[in-house]
């Protein structure tokens, strides 16, 4: 498989990543190379074969339902760069 | 399901009948002290920012750990539901873009879920019960909130409710009116109280409803749908239908044709309008958090808080018919509410007595339950204890006080008196009824011998009987046992 | 006499407890030699007043007979730790001027064991890269020169501040990731110890995540003893990280210089590539020499599926960092650029916050899990890691105990020289290391010889889950038998 242009921008848009008209040609090149390069595990026959889902196949720990956090809302904002009463300030979002 | 389309449910069209199909994806905050992956407090109304963890505010590598207690208010429910109870669920991220979202994703149950299909019993009228099928219910973090009207360039962001548990319950799209659909939320939310597993308080967010509605023609294939997004009251998700399907009739009836979209209802305009429009399609790019290695329990984990779990409305409601000899209705109306539910036992049994339930539900579910709605509590919040109760049912039963004396007495209760035992007020305000034959014949043959005229008229028409005993109850002081008056008026008129 | 700083971990360790030194003046000497080494730039920050008050207080723990492990021991930090009141910045413009207010867990647990923090290492920007190139903070530059040159060279990667300030004297020990070489790579570029634990042995949490499931950290040292030494100090089990495994540390130190006699030490035939170096062929073949000699038995195995490995992680690893790095956006922490709304703010500030290798990262991880494309990259992928691991499970199902292969397919290269016109030529360098984290299991790198430039090689040793103790056995026949090699003259002093 490969991506077209049009692909490059749509996965920028979801990325949220700017992507300038004139990076998108070579961009889509970069890309299309990993895609190359990956490209030969379709031949691999995968079939019955669970996907891996962690690294270490051992039992979740759980938390006991108590507070032990938060109550700390100036070092929360500390690193923000912009904030209001401790409010994280954002350009204004229209829904 | 529902295959013959209801003629009774059915909404008129300028071209005939059109049949709502509704169904329903509730988001029930999970009653818990800390949230779902962090040990931030869950209690509302905080300062800004100020029930936030380093978690919960997506800090560098900072990484989730599960809440037990989450995890088993959501075995409970899907209990509460009759669902299955799946061992193993798996979390998955659910990636987007928005300033509450301060990951950039939510932990959600997208295709592992840890409670699958269930259903629930619900009662829409007196005579009707339907049953709506449920779909999934899984774990999700809640989002934090934007403030869009601090400022005219700027949105706040307050991260207090991030990461708090959400219980996403889908339901299967059974209901087919707006009525079905009130009646289904209102029962999830009794099931939901009475595990205690969320608060079910609609105004302050624990409880919200995205309502997915389309229309089709009787038996027809199913319509494209709209989803109304976070309603919030249970008369909106009414109207919102209503006024949603409405909309859709008259689209499709012009030649139109339904856009799949997410919209909202305005309660002040009564209208739904559409969300996002505009926006692109989203992509979630839904995958396994490897944060969070797979939820795994066994069947003795079930076990055991099923074990625990309460009787629940389904069950009680059952036990109060069978138990109690109550009408269906009656057990109905008393089990929705579980305080109202207890209330209504311990006047039944109070002091070892077994008296006449029926009669204790009339008493509960009609003037307790006035007074209680005219002062905007439940049954169970008022200062009415189940034993004055249980007293003035019990005055009634022996014969002590008439039905028309018990309601001065709660009155008395209500009022002057709120402690009062029932029985020492009636001795000392002498309000026991007279029931002494002869005290009440002289009453009545004064009255038939005050009015020839009526005796005659009832003579031929014994309707008349109620205007005797009105006068007889009146010259009593309404302390005359009516039962008494009644015979002994019969007699002398000889009717 | 030799410097203070030539010392092992454990010979500085064992002088500062017989008061030879004070943690204050080794503190003092490390820190004179990273001012004069700055031509490496090693570091992003250099934090000398935190190591003289870190190593004053050591002192006086040393005096009350209170001393900890790793007590007065000067440690390098990679910038990827979150350090509280340091800045952390992932070597990223993105987070230029993060200041957490936490620690991460396994920084902490070297504080607590009385190690003394000399700074904030560099490394690839988010951990993305082999050759420490793409860190916004500049390159690092490898001590190491070929013979004869004065040519610059890589220290490897992501580490490389690490590997380099390692090699070079600049600290004791320095902590490291590794997510598919990042801590093996460098140590073999740089003629030092690198191990990657077993994934969950170390915490995360508090460590900027970059791929989550394959993440895990580990110490760089010049000597195994010294490695196995760390490795104690920073692994165990964390509440924080529900991934961090519940099992007891065991006292790697004691593994060291432990007989190998009798062990079953198992030689993939897969990683014996086409193309192959000669001078890494016989690199191997010394090294099974070395093994053999030492009594341990040597088998011929196959991991079938050993090819897919590195492609499998060109999906797995984009992927989960294309999630994990969408915390970076402006709002929180870090860089903002301003845009004409949120969208246009968030867009703008990531193009500007992320370098070229993050941004390629990212969409080609976005992409893969996109709509229509998650099964057949995702979710193939991870059916691929249940192959390689089951490869692995059946060769020590079969009795083997250790694996050895080559830890590079080459020596270092130089800056500049590699992964400019074709991405894919950079990620070549994790084929014998990647295989690892796609499985989970500890691997060790550790120096083995020179290349025939004069640049240091390394051997890998793969082990069952949990089992390092066996790797570092293994790993000190090969420190033992290989040739002493010495680092250049201090050229950039
Ligand atoms: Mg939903
Ligand atoms: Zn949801």
């Amino acid at each position: 498989m490969s991506v077209d242009q049009a692909t490059v921008r749509r996965i920028a848009h979801l990325a949220r990543i700017k992507v300038n008209e004139d990076d998108v040609p070579h961009l889509q090149g970069e890309l299309n190379a990993i895609l190359a390069f990956v490209e030969e595990l379709a031949s691999v026959n995968v079939e019955g074969v669970e996907p891996m889902t962690s690294a270490m196949p051992v039992p979740m720990k759980k938390r006991a339902d108590i507070v032990t956090d938060g109550d700390m809302a100036d070092a929360i904002v500390a690193n923000a760069p912009a904030v209001e009463d401790h409010f994280f300030v954002v350009p204004k979002v229209v829904e | 399901m529902n295959t013959h389309a209801n003629p009774s449910k059915l909404i008129k069209g300028a071209t005939g009948d059109w049949e709502v199909v509704i169904g329903m994806e509730i988001h029930a905050q999970v009653t818990s002290r800390s949230k779902l992956f962090s040990g931030a407090s869950t209690t509302f109304g905080e300062e800004p920012n100020a029930n936030v963890s380093l978690v919960d505010a997506a800090m560098p590598g900072m990484l989730p750990v599960i809440n037990e207690e989450c995890v088993a208010q959501a075995v409970r429910t899907g209990l509460g539901l009759e669902a299955k109870i799946n061992l193993r669920s798996v979390f998955d991220r659910k990636n987007y873009f928005y300033p509450d979202l301060p990951q950039g994703y939510q932990i959600s149950q997208y295709k592992s879920p840890i409670v699958g299909e269930g259903v629930v019993l619900v009662d829409v009228s007196p005579t009707e019960q339907i049953e709506v099928g449920i779909e999934r219910l899984h774990l999700e973090q809640d989002a934090g909130k934007s403030l869009h009207d601090q400022s005219a360039t700027d949105s706040f962001v307050d991260l207090n409710r991030s990461g708090v548990a959400l219980m996403e319950i889908v339901s299967k799209p059974d209901m087919r009116s707006s009525d079905e659909a009130r009646a289904y939320v209102s029962k999830l939310r009794t099931i939901l109280r009475y595990i205690g597993s969320c608060d079910g308080n609609m105004e302050q967010g624990s409880l919200r409803a995205d309502v997915n509605v389309s229309v089709r023609r009787p038996g027809g294939p199913l319509g494209t749908r709209c989803e109304i997004k976070n309603v919030n009251s249970i008369r909106f998700i009414g109207q919102a239908i209503e006024v949603e399907a409405r909309r859709q009739i008259a689209i499709l009836e012009d030649g139109g044709k339904i856009d799949q979209e997410t919209r909202l209802f305005d309660p002040g305009r009564g209208e739904t309008r559409s969300m996002r429009s505009k926006e692109e399609a989203h992509d979630y790019r839904y995958f396994p958090d490897p944060d969070l290695l797979p939820l795994e329990f066994d069947q003795g984990y079930v076990d055991r808080l099923a074990a625990e779990l309460p009787e629940l409305p389904d069950a009680k409601k059952a036990r109060f018919i069978k138990d109690y000899g109550l009408p269906p209705y009656d057990a109905g109306v008393l089990v929705a509410d579980k305080e109202t539910a207890d209330y209504f036992e311990a006047a039944v049994q109070h002091g070892d007595a077994r008296r006449d339930a029926k009669l204790v539900a009339n008493w509960i579910t009609g003037d307790v339950a006035a007074f209680a709605n005219s002062i905007g509590l439940s049954v169970a919040q008022t200062h009415i204890k189940p034993a004055q109760v249980a007293g003035i049912v019990d005055l009634i039963s022996d014969g002590t006080i008439s039905g028309k004396i018990a309601k001065d007495l709660l009155a008395i209760i209500v009022g002057e008196e709120k402690d009062g035992d029932p029985r020492a007020i009636v001795e000392a305000r002498g309000m026991k009824q007279v029931t002494d034959a002869g005290a009440i014949a002289g009453a009545v043959d004064a009255i038939i011998a005050a009015n020839p005229d009526k005796v005659a008229q009832a003579q031929a028409k014994p309707s008349m009987l109620g205007w005797f005993v009105g006068q007889v109850m009146k010259e009593t002081g309404g302390k005359a046992n009516p039962q008494a008056v009644n015979e002994l008026l019969k007699a002398k008129l000889g009717i | 006499m030799t410097e203070l700083t030539d010392l092992s971990l454990a010979d500085a360790r064992r002088a500062l407890l017989n008061k030879e030194v004070s943690a204050v003046d080794l503190a003092k000497a490390q820190i004179a030699a990273i001012e004069q080494a700055r031509a490496l730039n090693a570091f992003i920050k250099e934090t000398p007043e935190v190591a003289l008050a870190m190593a004053a207080d050591s002192d006086a723990r040393i005096a009350r007979g209170e001393a900890g492990p790793l007590e007065g021991v000067p440690l390098g930090i990679k910038d990827l730790y979150c350090t509280a009141g340091v800045q952390t910045t992932a070597a990223s413009h993105i987070l230029e001027g993060f200041t957490p207010a936490y620690e991460s867990t396994v920084s902490a647990n070297l504080w607590r064991d009385g190690a003394v923090m000399l700074g904030k290492l560099n490394l690839d920007e988010f951990a993305m890269g082999s050759s420490n190139e793409t860190s916004y903070f500049g390159p690092v530059i490898s001590p190491w020169r070929r013979v004869g040159s004065d040519a610059a060279l890589v220290p490897g990667g992501s580490s490389g501040g690490s590997a380099a300030a390692v090699a070079a004297r600049l600290c004791f020990g320095a902590t490291a990731t590794d997510t598919g070489g990042s801590i093996r790579q460098p140590a073999a570029f740089t003629g030092t110890v690198g191990i990657k634990p077993t994934y969950g042995r170390c915490s995360r949490w508090g460590i900027v995540a970059f791929a989550s499931s394959l993440d895990q950290a580990g110490p760089i040292a010049r000597t195994v003893r010294d490695a196995a030494i760390l490795l104690r100090s920073m692994a165990g089990h964390d509440p924080k990280d529900t991934t961090s495994v519940d099992l007891p540390v065991p006292d790697y130190e004691a593994a060291v210089g432990r007989s190998i006699k009798g062990m079953k030490i198992g030689i993939p035939k897969e990683y014996r590539l086409d193309g192959m170096p000669a001078e890494i062929e016989s690199l191997w073949s010394q090294g099974v020499e070395w093994l053999k000699a030492a009594g341990a038995t040597i088998v011929d195995i196959s991991l079938p599926h050993t090819r897919y490995a590195l492609p499998a992680y060109y999906i797995v690893a984009p992927a989960e960092a294309s999630s994990n790095l969408a915390r970076y956006d402006g709002v929180r922490f870090g860089l903002r650029v301003p845009g004409k709304d949120i969208a246009d703010m968030y867009e703008s500030t990531r193009a500007a916050g992320f370098g070229k290798e993050v941004r390629r990262r990212i969409l080609i991880g976005t992409y893969v899990l996109s709509a229509g494309y998650y099964d057949a990259y995702y979710v193939r992928a991870q059916k691929i890691r249940t192959l390689i691991k089951g490869d692995f499970e059946s060769a020590f199902a079969a009795g083997v105990d250790a694996i050895l292969t080559p830890a590079t397919p080459s020596a270092a290269f130089g800056v500049g020289e590699k992964g400019s016109a074709d991405p894919v030529e950079m990620y070549l360098n994790d084929i014998f290391t990647v295989t690892v984290n796609m499985a989970g299991l500890p691997g060790i790198a550790v120096p083995a010889g020179t290349s025939s430039e004069g640049l240091p090689l390394g051997l890998q040793l793969i082990g069952r889950a949990f089992d390092e103790e066996t790797l570092f056995a293994a790993a000190e026949v090969i420190e033992q038998s290989a040739p002493k090699v010495s680092l250049p003259a201090r050229w950039w002093a």
